[in-house]
């Protein structure tokens, strides 16, 4: 093949690289530098770090998608742990992949039928004796729906790294008298926190930008990154100060994948 | 004992999974207008929903926008990943690859803003053509990353025997090469697929006022409330993923099949 041929088949995807992944990005750092009036200044970003709203949105922000990942991988490490030890795992698997077809918004309606006055949850909690309560716009039931939809994402990837585990250590630690739980702690959760990582990655980033559930979840009391870019682009018309968010929300993304990152020692296992 | 707590754990796990979304379509057959207390069965909310124009419309929009978009990815995703085995430095393939998966990583929000930046820069109305142009854009990166493995099991010496039999550039590339790799682009296809149906945040920023797909619709309706037509649609939906999940599962088994045949015959 000739090297003149083959460049012609790279024009289109090299054209897509550079104008709709290269340019948007240069596009939404350019256009932090600018306020409303359309000058280039520093001004969004001087005021962004000096507002104590900005931070502590920022702040609340990151706290909530840690705590989002936290529940997640909490509920999602011992499900593909037990899913990984079942007799038809794909099945499950697939059953566990299912949900995630499902489009995010009818699930976060359901939640808000769920959550009413009157809903399910309520007549619950009326049934074990506590009487209704306001669930739906609370931070709580925010970070409960949060989870509820990135748990498929966590284990996902958890599982993959159990899967990728060579039982020979298992068993190897077993014959050298190691109990369950060392077995566990010292061998299997150290060469599948590969694993876990990657599910940090695909569940913490994404929580710091869901806007459309702190809008009909949360009721506009938590706002995180995602909200302030989305009011700030759609509502104020700021875009400017829109971008200099999006900037911090692709530097929090790049810490993330920094500390989550090393993803060459995929497995962990030599085979 | 402990198997015993190790499946009740699971039955609770997928309890939970599962009980919002039976719980969104059993309402989609009560008569009341609201999500509390099942007041006895009927289709009319299915009756309502199709016989609402508007709804039908985005319907179609939403998929017209899914299948040609899909398409069009898989088209360049796949000569994407053509170009990406071909090149022969290290660095260049490495460099490809990360700038290939910065909107795999992105979150929606930066996606959808910066390409609003974009097309209000270029002055491009916003509307069908911008929302083709993005979902394009979101579903390429998951196109090349489905079809790349492919491309590394296929060995150097196929394509030499080819060559050395006299085989042009264009033979090599369609009676070779895609034969080869179809499997991972129709995998691609189908994810591509599947991204452009979930997608709203990217969609939501770039949709502008005259025009919308299903995810921008729900989510304005949502807001407004309740309305048992939004669970009649999310019953339909279910039906059309599991319909999706089916399909692909069908041809990831077929052309497992297929690979385990050929193997049989060569051997």
């Amino acid at each position: 093949m000739t090297k003149r041929r083959t460049w012609v088949y790279f024009i289109p995807y090299g054209l897509w690289l550079a104008l709709f992944v290269i340019a948007p990005v240069a596009l939404i750092i350019y256009q932090s530098f600018f306020d409303l009036g359309q000058h280039f200044t520093l001004t969004n970003y001087s005021t962004y770090f000096r507002s104590a709203t900005y931070l502590k949105m920022t702040l609340n922000s990151v706290w909530y998608a840690f705590l989002i990942t936290l529940f997640t991988g909490l509920i999602s490490y011992p499900t593909a742990y037990f899913i990984h030890q079942l007799k038809h795992r794909q099945f499950w698997l697939l059953l566990v992949i299912l949900p995630t077809w499902i489009n995010i918004l009818l699930k976060a309606y359901a939640f808000i039928g769920i959550f009413s006055q009157a809903g399910l949850a309520n007549q619950f909690l009326t049934f074990i004796g506590i009487g209704p309560q306001q669930i739906l716009f609370t931070n709580a039931s925010f970070i409960f729906v949060a989870t509820y939809i990135q748990i498929p994402f966590m284990i996902l990837p958890i599982y993959n790294a159990l899967d990728d585990l060579n039982p020979a250590f298992v068993n190897a630690s077993k014959d050298l008298g190691a109990s369950t739980w060392q077995t566990f702690r010292h061998v299997i959760f150290p060469l599948t926190l590969p694993g876990v990582k990657a599910g940090v990655q695909a569940v913490f980033i994404p929580s710091l930008s869901l806007f459309m559930l702190t809008r009909l979840i949360g009721g506009n009391k938590v706002i995180t990154l995602g909200t302030a870019i989305e009011e700030h682009f759609l509502t104020t018309m700021n875009w400017g100060m829109g971008s200099t968010i999006g900037v911090v929300l692709i530097v929090a993304m790049i810490i993330v994948m920094l500390l989550t990152g090393d993803q060459k020692t995929k497995g962990g296992t030599p085979r | 004992m402990k198997h015993k707590l190790a499946n009740t754990y699971l039955i609770l796990v997928f309890i939970i999974l599962y009980a919002p979304i039976i719980f969104l379509i059993a309402y989609s057959f009560s008569q009341g207008e609201t999500m509390t207390n099942f007041h006895g069965f009927t289709w009319r909310h299915y009756q309502t929903l199709f016989s609402d124009t508007r709804m039908l419309a985005i319907v179609a929009n939403t998929l017209l926008i899914a299948l040609l978009s899909s398409l069009i990815a898989t088209l360049i995703g796949t000569l994407g990943a053509l170009s990406i085995t071909r090149t022969t430095k290290r660095v260049t393939r490495e460099s490809l690859l990360t700038l290939n998966n910065v909107l795999m990583v992105s979150p929606d929000v930066i996606i959808g803003a910066s390409f609003l930046i974009f097309f209000t820069m270029l002055k491009i109305p916003l509307g069908f053509g911008t929302v083709l142009m993005s979902h394009i854009a979101f579903e390429i990166p998951i196109v090349v990353l489905m079809v790349l493995p492919r491309l590394r099991e296929m060995s150097r010496s196929l394509l030499d025997a080819a060559q050395d039999l006299g085989a042009t550039t264009r033979q090599l590339l369609t009676q070779v090469i895609i034969p080869f790799i179809s499997p991972g682009i129709f995998a691609g296809f189908f994810m591509a697929l599947t991204y452009s149906l979930d997608d709203f945040a990217v969609t939501f920023f770039v949709t502008g006022n005259g025009f919308s797909t299903l995810s921008v619709e729900i989510y304005s309706r949502a807001r407004q409330g309740i309305n048992l037509e939004i669970n009649a649609l999310s019953g339909v939906m279910f039906l059309f993923s599991l319909l999706l999940v089916a399909g692909y599962y069908w041809i990831q088994q077929a052309s497992q099949k297929r690979r385990h045949r050929k193997r049989e015959v060569t051997s």
